[in-house]
């Protein structure tokens, strides 16, 4: 598959990202290129030119203050599955980081293109959304904070207008108690998630006392799992407990559930019960 | 003088130029003035084209000409399909290298744009306008053969391609009188070759010499002369074919495509070379795919498990025209292997091919073998549920008994040789059979479901003898040559007219001739693929550039140790009855030091000042093998897979392969070849297969939607083996190609059903994905 003829462009700065996007009508931001070159590839991007933001140093690199940890925009996803910083901070997210996509997608794929995209398989939206995530957004008029349950809008929508950079994400570093874990049904083919869950739970003596648990994959987009959460509230975290919470699943879940021939959308729904379960019982185990 | 080399797993001195990047392929040529071609394919499955206005394509800037089917008239003839199957009536269908008035399956050659640059000619593909009327399309080889069902040919009523038929013994009457009968309905999927580099093609058309050159991506670069020749009428000798490096083919690189023809058809018109590499999304629709098959079977039994006989009907899917070698597939490379390596007395099959609207289907590795393997294998399993008794041990009491030198088998064949059981053994001892067997049952009652299946084959490859290959309806020989050249310095060049693609036959065949010269292996080079220098032959393909050019290559250095005898009497004044040949040195019976060396013999032999009265100069030999047998590699596997009854989800956890090829030449090359053919087979076990919707569109169109196995979805595999030497090849070797694919896919397969057991689930469509096994388990039978 071939593109077809496009113009590229080379931001310098942010700033220089954000004019280059106003100034040319149709321009696409590039960073690392695995989700958009792809869709060139298909011919079915309609973006008439490319805006590599590839070397601005300043999305890049992992940091964490005063409780919480800032992702730059360009980290790809090998250096999310490596970060030290993040294993003690936040370990869901090199768990999850570790199995996208192959070494070539890891160390290529960025936070921002994942983000950005808004696949319904990938891994990151569901993991970000149950650890209440925001993303840090630059556009013409300034920058703005969006949490991550607004930010996704359903199947590859997302909240970034055209002339928008995603610059970082902001994640709340693991308090004592907690324990987080993601599971995953790789697609046999792309290895995108046919079903990823992430629960983030908080313990207290034997009980629960908070429960954030997203779903992605089966879903347009990445999708908080509230009945689960309020099964799981304040009761204890035994195995009952948890298979009595993650039955629920399906009241969040919404009519609209996607499948393919590898997997279709009933069966997704039913794994969906599976791998919920499986991550609540790994983060249950993690709390202590 | 040399290191021991034969049966010694030295490096493949092909990987270096592999792994470092210096491998040239077809898509690395550039020659000067090149233009390059893009290809319109058709989007339907099935349609006719009302018209075609190429002139907004045409009038781009870049764009060198636009060429469609009509300009092709009177110019290309049609591509043929080079197997007549006898038994059979295989109907010649037109298969105009460009479509004219019909396209038959999303992929179907429409127009060919020639432009300055392939992204310049891949932007006016979208300015070649075609009005189509798009007509009903059929892609399920069954549902083809129905009444009403959309009919691709008007040479072909009610899409049959052929109707073949394999008869042995009185199956009719073993059924009726059987004690027990077992059936199933079994589908091999269609697959994708997924070669590791797509097709590629560049002509170059010499007018003042009317000359063309093919660099081509060919498995068999003299198969492609003859066909090209054939398509364009032009003169074999005109032609030179060339199949540099090529990144493996697993069969789909066997076919003369039409896409060779077009690109040669483009050089000729526009005067330049033309060069055409396939995309990979092409590569899904436009290469062969292999398998498609739905067959009905039965197998006949005694209550104490004997098996009496075997009847099937099969629909051989064959897409929408008859590729290359497409018929002999699902035909003698199928149905003659029905008695597997098993006593079966009776056997009888119809097969027929089904013309669909699909890509067209051909050589895939195994080729015919594994759907033959998979149908008496799985029966087999069933017939031991039905009986009660140990799979392993209904085998064993039907095995063919060991045997040196022919054993002929009901469909018509004559196995060469084998110790099947002894096979067997080797597997049942490694994996230690009846522990494992226990540690299921200990497993089950834990909740844990582990399956294990373990099949025994044999196959047919080492194709094979012309006079067989003319009896077949193939439409070439099937022996292969050698040319083996010493240079006076005492280097050589072997020139071989098979053309290895991945296979390692510079590295093997260079251990031949260092075993029979006693030239060091470095001193050795292969040549191959070039119909210019490679002496004629007939391809790799089917098991069979060891088992046939191996051959003659051991005979040419043969040849060579009498010429040099003969030298060596004459230099050191004795009788060519007294000189003994040893590593490389020929010597006087009897007196060691009195020798000439190997180096010796070459130097005098081409400088010729002092040779035996009449004997020609020249250190060289050339020889022809047409073998007399093809060659039965044989073997037990043995898969082990974990179900998860909560997803579906299989993992292959263990994989046992015992395979005899008879003597080994280079035994790591051979555990590479059972690594990659087994893993390739467990694909469509579990993973793998091409699917078209109800409008015959490719949904499995890349490879985001078609599974290929991956090295972290499969474990070590394991690999034994015994050596049963062929008695027809002068080295006793056979062939390690296909065999791994040909057991593997049933080996999985009949262990996951061996895992399904408790759930009262005894069949499945085939690749097992999750949702299948656990619909499977929680709502019983059927896919
Ligand atoms: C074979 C394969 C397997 C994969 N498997 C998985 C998987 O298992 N799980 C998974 O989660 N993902 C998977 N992916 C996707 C992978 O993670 C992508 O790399 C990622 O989704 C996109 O990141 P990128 O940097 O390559 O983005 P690009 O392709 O460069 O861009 C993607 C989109 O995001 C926009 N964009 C990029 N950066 C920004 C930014 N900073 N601000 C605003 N817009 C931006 C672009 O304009 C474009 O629209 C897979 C991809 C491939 C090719």
């Amino acid at each position: 598959m071939y593109a077809a003829q496009i113009d590229y462009h080379r931001a310098c700065s942010l700033q220089e990202a954000i004019a280059l996007l106003q100034e040319h009508e149709g321009a696409k931001i590039i960073a690392g290129g695995h989700s958009l070159i792809p869709l060139l590839r298909f011919r079915l991007s309609d973006a008439s030119s490319l805006i590599d933001i590839g070397r601005l140093d300043e999305l890049k690199g992992i940091s964490r203050s005063n409780g919480c940890v800032s992702i730059g925009a360009l980290t790809t996803h090998a250096e999310l599955a490596s970060s030290d910083v993040l294993k003690d901070a936040c370990p869901i997210i090199p768990e999850a980081a570790a199995v996208i996509g192959d070494p070539q997608v890891r160390n290529r794929g960025t936070v921002g293109g994942n983000l950005a995209h808004a696949d319904p398989g990938s891994d990151l939206p569901t993991v970000l959304v149950a650890l209440g995530a925001e993303f840090r957004v630059a556009g013409p008029s300034g920058d703005r904070l969006v949490a991550a349950a607004d930010f996704f809008q359903g199947l590859m929508s997302t909240a970034l207008g055209n002339d928008d950079v995603l610059t970082s994400v902001e994640v709340p570093a693991a308090q004592a108690g907690q324990g987080m874990a993601y599971a995953k049904y790789i697609h046999p083919a792309s290895r995108y998630a046919v079903v990823g869950a992430a629960a983030v739970l908080t313990a207290s003596g034997d009980t629960c006392s908070a429960a954030r648990v997203a779903v992605g994959g089966l879903t347009p987009s990445a999708t908080r799992a509230p009945s689960v959460e309020c099964s799981l509230t304040g009761n204890g975290l035994g195995e009952k407990a948890q298979a009595e919470a993650a039955s629920q699943v399906a009241n969040d879940l919404g009519d609209d559930l996607l499948g393919d021939i590898s997997a279709s959308a009933g069966y997704r729904l039913k794994m969906a019960e599976v791998y919920v379960g499986r991550a609540v019982a790994a983060a249950a185990a993690r709390t202590a | 003088m040399t290191t021991r080399i034969f049966s010694s797993g030295i490096r493949r001195r092909e990987d270096p130029r592999l792994i470092t990047g210096q491998a040239s392929y077809t898509a690395d040529i550039k020659l000067p003035g090149m233009t390059h071609a893009a290809i319109l394919r058709s989007p339907h499955a099935h349609a006719r084209i009302k018209s075609i206005d190429a002139s907004a394509a045409a009038g781009r800037d870049g764009v060198v000409a636009v060429f469609t089917g009509a300009d092709t008239e009177g110019a290309l003839n049609g591509i043929p399909c080079a197997w007549q199957v006898p038994n059979s009536d295989v109907k010649a269908v037109d298969h105009p290298p460009i479509a004219k008035d019909v396209v038959r399956y999303v992929g179907d050659a429409v127009a060919v744009v020639v432009a300055e640059s392939r992204y310049v000619a891949e932007d006016a593909l979208e300015h070649v306008d075609v009005e189509y009327e798009p007509l009903s399309s059929v892609t399920d080889p069954k549902k083809a053969t129905a009444d009403g069902a959309p009919q691709l040919h008007e040479d072909a009523p009610g899409n049959q391609a052929f109707h073949w038929t394999v008869s042995g013994g009185d199956a009719g009457a073993a059924f009726s009188e059987a004690d027990v009968v077992v059936k199933d309905r079994i589908v091999h999927q269609r697959l994708i070759p997924n070669a590791m580099e797509p097709r590629a093609a560049v002509a170059q058309w010499v007018g003042s010499t009317q000359d063309l050159t093919l660099w081509s991506t060919s498995q068999n670069p003299h198969i492609a002369r003859f066909l090209m020749s054939v398509v364009t009428d032009l003169p074999e000798h005109r032609i030179r074919v060339i199949a540099q490096e090529v990144g493996g083919g697993f069969g789909s690189k066997i076919p003369f495509y039409a896409d060779e023809a077009i690109i040669a058809f483009c050089a000729m018109r526009t005067g330049g070379p033309v060069k055409w590499v396939e995309t990979r999304s092409e590569n899904y629709q436009a290469t062969i795919h292999g398998r498609d098959h739905i067959e009905e079977v039965e197998l006949a039994a005694t209550r104490d498990g004997k098996i009496t006989g075997v009847r099937a009907a099969v629909w051989a899917g064959m897409g929408a025209y008859l590729s290359t070698a497409s018929t002999g597939i699902p035909t003698i490379l199928h149905g003659l292997m029905y008695a597997g390596p098993y006593d079966i007395p009776n056997v009888h099959g119809d097969v027929y091919g089904v013309f669909t609207n699909a890509t067209p289907v051909d050589a895939y590795r195994g080729a015919g073998r594994p759907e033959a393997t998979f149908l008496v294998e799985r029966m087999v399993n069933l017939l031991a549920d039905k009986l009660g008794m140990d799979p392993v041990e209904l085998r064993r009491k039907n095995l063919i008994p060991a045997f040196e030198n022919g054993h002929d088998v009901s469909t018509g064949l004559t196995y060469d040789s084998g110790d099947y059981e002894k096979a067997l053994d080797m597997l049942m001892d490694s994996i230690a059979y009846q522990d494992l067997r226990r540690d299921q049952a200990a497993a089950r009652s834990e909740g844990k479901h582990v399956g294990i299946g373990v099949t025994t084959y044999v196959e047919i490859c080492g194709l094979g003898p012309s006079q067989v290959a003319g009896a077949v309806g193939f439409g070439g020989g099937l022996w292969e040559s050698a040319i083996i050249r010493f240079h006076p310095t005492g280097k050589v060049n072997v020139m071989t007219g098979a053309s290895p693609h991945g296979q390692g036959e510079e590295t093997t065949f260079a251990q031949v001739v260092s075993h029979e010269l006693g030239v060091d292996v470095d001193d050795i080079e292969v040549l191959h693929g070039d119909t210019d220098t490679s002496p004629m032959g007939w391809g790799t393909y089917g098991s069979r550039t060891t088992a046939v050019a191996g051959a003659a290559v051991a005979l040419g250095a043969r040849k060579l140790k009498e010429k040099g005898k003969a030298i060596a009497a004459h230099l050191l004044e004795a009788a060519v009855e007294d000189i003994e040949y040893d590593d490389g040195n020929f010597f006087v019976k009897g007196s060691p030091d009195q020798s000439k060396t190997i180096d010796d013999i070459a130097l005098m032999a081409n400088v010729a000042w002092n040779l035996p009265e009449g004997m020609e100069p020249g250190f060289e030999s050339t020889t022809f093998y047409d073998p007399p047998n093809f060659a039965y590699p044989f073997g037990a596997h043995a898969a082990v897979v974990e179900l998860d009854p909560d997803t579906g989800q299989i993992s292959l956890t263990r994989y046992v392969a015992v395979d005899d090829c008879g003597t080994q030449i280079n035994p790591m090359i051979i555990e590479g070849q059972v690594h990659g053919g087994v893993v390739q087979g467990a694909g469509p076990a579990l993973w793998e297969g091409a699917v078209y919707d109800d409008g015959g569109q490719l949904i499995t169109g890349s490879m985001m939607d078609y599974a290929l196995p991956r090295a972290d979805m499969v474990p070590e595999i394991e690999t034994m083996s015994t050596d049963t030497p062929s008695p027809d090849h002068p080295l006793g070797v056979k062939g390690i190609g296909e065999t791994g694919t040909i057991a593997s896919t049933v080996t999985v397969y009949n262990a996951v059903m061996d895992a399904l057991k408790p759930f009262g689930v005894d069949k499945l469509d085939m690749p097992l994905t999750p949702e299948r096994v656990w619909r499977a388990i929680h709502h019983g039978n059927g896919s």
